[in-house]
């Protein structure tokens, strides 16, 4: 596949694959609450009928950073398609972060502030374990670029401590019981909406279609680990998610310091120790 | 029927809003949240911020004190919406009818699309009228659009 169609993959497909993880998980989260549920394409629908939202404007200037997120985002995913360097991917990833938080910084709202502050709080939870993960298969492959990780053949076996942490960092990204402490998905709430807030209609939208991008390019970093068979790596993948959704469904809200020393000391504490071991050992 | 219209039909968010209601009407619009009713099969959400919402049903009479935050928290609502008075009070004032601190119905306060009677409304009546006012919805979206 030649890069630019890599380039179309990522960016036309990308979303509606994120998008219906989203659907799958309100299936299953209905199923395990005893209910039917949403159909599996809803996500769509709500993204949609946001995009026919009259648009209100808090700030003038709260239209650009969605806008940066969607556009950072979008790029972590085509640098990640293109095989690129991964330290950078998610150092660009960490900077869409930002952007969210600065959408939330920038209007006065209680609800919006708190939302922004706590967001910044998970930023410092999952940030350090993303990096660390990069040089964790940095130490093993010997190359930061996401081509010569794609050439090794499974990386799960000796970097499964890495992966481990990677399941935090993931769990945070998702907004998911235990760590949704800045922004919840649907029906339960965190101090209004948290970093959501101020968002409505069309630039909600905007964020939500980004969210979409954010948890294809997880998807995409968690089937990494098993790229040859590349069927194995997405079923790890895919795998990961339902057990993020069982999680969700059987975990309550944790307050934000436990999140930080659950995050650091288990999930940057399994990172940390499989690169003293390939450091040592390998 | 486009795309977003089928989307406003198949995605509409909730904000209740409880005006002072003995509390009936609003355990029995929480009930058509539980596995029984399960209104998540439409894509019915239920906000807890009236600027994700589309839909506001609001329980109990309107008041002097309740006014404003009404009027303010239907202001903040975007385009298109629906207002949906659920349960006697409501809509008329019910029992407080003519009380010297109750104004009335919340239509005296915020222009309301579709009304909900029964003290308590049942649960069915409830999703009923929110389905009455997902037409309404998509009827005002096609206006905003011209």
């Amino acid at each position: 596949m030649d890069a630019a169609a890599k380039i179309a993959v990522a960016i036309l497909v990308a979303p509606w694959v994120g998008g219906l993880l989203k659907g799958i998980d309100r299936k299953l989260t209905a199923r395990l609450q005893g209910r039917v549920g949403p159909p599996l394409i809803q996500p769509y629908y709500d993204l949609f009928k946001l995009l026919g939202k009259e648009q209100i404007l808090a700030t003038r200037h709260q239209m650009a950073w969605p806008a940066g997120f969607l556009s950072l985002t979008i790029t972590s995913l085509v640098l990640l398609a293109l095989g690129q360097d991964l330290l950078m991917i998610f150092l660009i990833l960490g900077a869409a972060g930002v952007f969210l938080v600065l959408g939330a910084l920038s209007v006065k709202s209680p609800y919006s502030q708190f939302g922004g502050h706590r967001e910044l709080l998970q930023m410092f939870a999952y940030e350090p374990i993303l990096l660390l993960v990069a040089f964790v298969i940095y130490k093993y492959v010997g190359s930061f670029m996401v081509e010569d990780i794609w050439t090794k053949k499974a990386l799960l076996p000796h970097l499964w401590p890495a992966f481990i942490g990677l399941l935090f960092a993931l769990v945070i990204k998702m907004r998911k019981s235990p760590f949704d402490i800045a922004a919840s998905d649907h029906a339960h709430q965190e101090i209004v909406r948290g970093t959501f807030t101020e968002f409505s209609g069309p630039l909600l939208a905007v964020v939500e279609l980004g969210h979409w991008y954010e948890l294809a390019f997880l998807y995409c970093v968690l089937s990494l680990f098993w790229a040859h068979p590349l069927w194995a790596g997405a079923l790890i993948a895919l795998g990961s998610f339902l057990a993020v959704i069982l999680l969700d469904n059987c975990a309550a809200r944790l307050t934000y310091s436990l999140m930080i020393r659950l995050a650091l000391g288990i999930g940057f504490g399994m990172a940390a120790i499989n690169f003293a071991y390939l450091y040592i050992v390998g | 029927m486009g795309i977003f219209d089928l989307a406003r039909l198949k995605s509409p968010w909730l904000l209740h809003y409880d005006c002072g209601s003995c509390n009936g009407c609003d355990i029995e619009i929480l009930a058509a949240l539980t596995p029984l009713y399960d209104i998540e099969r439409f894509g019915i959400v239920n906000m807890g911020n009236p600027k994700h919402a589309d839909i506001f049903l609001v329980t109990g009479p309107a008041n002097h004190r309740n006014k404003r935050v009404l009027r303010n928290l239907y202001e903040q609502i975007p385009e298109p919406k629906v207002v949906i008075a659920v349960g006697t009070c409501a809509c008329t004032g019910g029992a407080f009818y003519k009380c010297p601190n109750i104004l009335g119905g919340v239509d005296k306060v915020i222009p309301v699309d579709v009304y909900v009677p029964g003290c308590a409304a049942r649960p069915e009546a409830i999703i009923d009228g929110v389905i009455l006012g997902l037409r309404k919805l998509v009827e005002k979206g096609k206006k905003l659009r011209r």
